[in-house]
């Protein structure tokens, strides 16, 4: 059992349809104990479906499903005792209050997070006597996760994490998952906020229609942008943008708001600043920064949408 | 193990603790069928011995009848929505993901309407007895069976329903087109002895006329007829098989 080597959750092959819509197509993951990952993809790419068959709710199609090497169906009742599991749509009892609610949870499990601690942290200190349907959709999202991970996981399933809470208490929510992996608790998380999955995630995987499309560190994904870098500056004079967009390394120029953004990658940056001498135009203002994991991701999408599009005609043309 | 109480326990315990937060519930439950017998007792020929009824008074046959009622109030009226609401606000699929399962909440569901419904008659009985001097019932033990019998079919009536309809809204529009002519057979408006003939016999056959009968009859000290104990019995088998088939997680 406590093999420290073996993954904490290992999918092969999963696969899940819903009638004729194939929800999960093929997924292969592997998280380490101890791990953050992250599972980011668009609306309806399977990303619950996904977590539902980790968490042992569906019964996939085909593929193996192993978490803490326990099948999360066969071996549900150990299962659910070392995984905590918060859903992206769950409810309570409408009249049960926040504090009867983490109470009721935290007696199912053998060694409970102290419940009021959990709440105080959450910010729902204020809120122990209120009813769950009296709560707003943070607070009862902030229940979700309490009662998640009140049982002390091994393992936190967390779907659409911080949807739904502001700045500052999807903050506290931060702090708190990388407390509770700090205790090695494993965890996968699914969200669509990028800033969260490269704030938390030591990987990602990116999931779109049922498959994944790439896994990487947050960085590594980044990189794998054809344009990791932005320079972004005044130009001191007119310039020519389709004469810089042919410059090698540059993907991309656009104006905006009079500055001029140059999507390009590492090498180009010290071509286009040549460039721009070479024509006597001074970019003010310059700034350059790193792409972020939003561009990257809508990249990586993009690029498989076209994929598929290309592929989507030619089966037409071969059903001609 | 754990040493903490067991997760069936503390579902109970939350799940009364609930229930006594619905007033409206516990009234027609625990009080409203005391109260329709007091006004019914109010009536000064329905205190009075009948001929007509083979020598009891009308107080006397409505005593098992607002027993009944309480267990229909709670079947019909309260527990299919509140189950209804569950699977509808996906609060059985959190518990489906704790060390707790999700029948342990349905569980404390019938058990929490079972002890409603024997509050109810206990204070229906007691009632009669002290303010209407209704005798206890006679056969105490066969009138306990036929009692848990009946709420028990009446539970499964309840659990098809919320198995079979669509919605909580569904489930209680259903609930409440069951509840009115299965009031009428456990004899609410007219006491199921009283009823002539054809629609005597009937209404002998359905569960709650059964059960009427039977608890007149263990009322009365005599053992129930086995026609209307078997009625019963294969109505509480049949239901409990069919709400058990019909029930849905989601």
């Amino acid at each position: 059992m406590t093999t420290t080597s073996a993954p904490a959750i290992e999918v092969r092959g999963l696969r899940k349809t819903y009638g004729p819509v194939v929800a999960v197509d093929h997924v292969d993951l592997t998280v380490a104990e101890g791990e953050i990952f992250g599972v980011l993809g668009p609306n309806g790419s399977g990303k619950s479906t996904t977590v539902e068959c980790i968490a042992g709710l569906r019964l996939p199609d085909a593929g193996t499903v192993r978490i803490l090497g326990l099948d999360p169906v066969a071996d549900r009742d150990a299962v659910k005792r070392s995984v905590g599991v918060q859903l992206q749509s769950a409810g309570l009892q409408p009249k049960l209050r926040v504090r009867e609610a983490l109470d009721l949870f935290a007696s199912f499990y053998d060694d409970p997070r102290d419940p009021l601690e959990l709440a105080t942290r959450l910010g729902l200190g204020e809120r122990l006597d209120h009813p769950w349907r009296k709560l707003s959709g943070g607070q009862q999202q902030r229940l979700a996760i309490a009662l998640a991970l009140v049982g002390r996981p091994r393992v936190a399933l967390l779907d659409e994490l911080s949807t739904g809470l502001d700045p500052r208490s999807r903050r506290d929510v931060w702090e708190l998952i990388e407390e509770v992996r700090a205790e090695g608790t494993t965890i996968l998380l699914v969200t669509h906020l990028m800033e969260e999955a490269q704030h938390l995630c030591d990987r990602i995987a990116l999931v779109e229609r049922g498959r994944i499309l790439v896994v990487d560190t947050p960085d590594g994904l980044i990189g794998r942008t054809a344009a990791p870098l932005v320079m972004s500056f005044v130009p001191g004079g007119t310039l020519d943008h389709a004469a810089l967009n042919d410059l090698g390394g540059v993907s991309d120029v656009m104006e905006r708001g009079g500055r001029l953004q140059v999507a390009c990658d590492d090498r180009a940056v010290l071509v286009v600043l040549d460039w721009l001498r070479d024509h006597g135009v001074r970019p003010e203002h310059l700034r350059i920064t790193e792409s972020s994991l939003d561009e990257a991701y809508l990249d990586l999408i993009t690029a498989d949408d076209a994929a598929d599009d290309t592929t989507g005609a030619t089966d037409k043309e071969s059903i001609r | 193990m754990s040493t903490a109480t067991s997760p069936a326990v503390a579902m109970l315990r939350t799940e009364g603790r609930l229930m006594l937060r619905e007033p409206g519930a516990m009234f027609w439950i625990v009080f409203f069928p005391t109260i329709l017998l007091c006004v019914l007792g109010a009536i000064p020929s329905f205190r009075e011995v009948s001929d007509d009824l083979g020598g009891v008074r009308v107080i006397d046959l409505y005593v098992p009848i607002v027993v009944l009622l309480s267990a229909i109030m709670a079947s019909l009226q309260s527990m299919p929505a509140v189950i209804s609401g569950y699977r509808e606000n996906l609060v059985l699929r959190r518990y489906a993901t704790t060390p707790a399962r999700p029948t342990q909440i349905l569980m404390a569901q019938w058990v929490i309407h079972g002890a409603g419904i024997l509050a109810g008659s206990i204070l229906a009985v007691t009632v009669g007895r002290l303010v209407f001097d209704v005798s206890l019932p006679g056969s105490p033990i066969a009138y306990l069976g036929i009692f848990v019998l009946a709420v028990l079919a009446n539970l499964s009536t309840g659990g098809l329903i919320s198995g079979l309809a669509p919605s909580t809204k569904a489930s209680a529009a259903i609930g409440t087109v069951v509840f009115f002519p299965t009031m009428f057979t456990a004899g609410v408006w007219v006491p199921v002895t009283v009823l002539p003939g054809l629609l005597g016999d009937v209404i002998a056959l359905t569960p709650n006329g059964a059960a009427a009968l039977a608890l007149d009859e263990a009322a009365a000290g005599r053992m129930p007829d086995m026609l209307h104990v078997l009625v019963l019995l294969a109505w509480t088998v049949g239901l409990g098989a069919l709400a058990a088939r019909y029930f849905r997680w989601e």
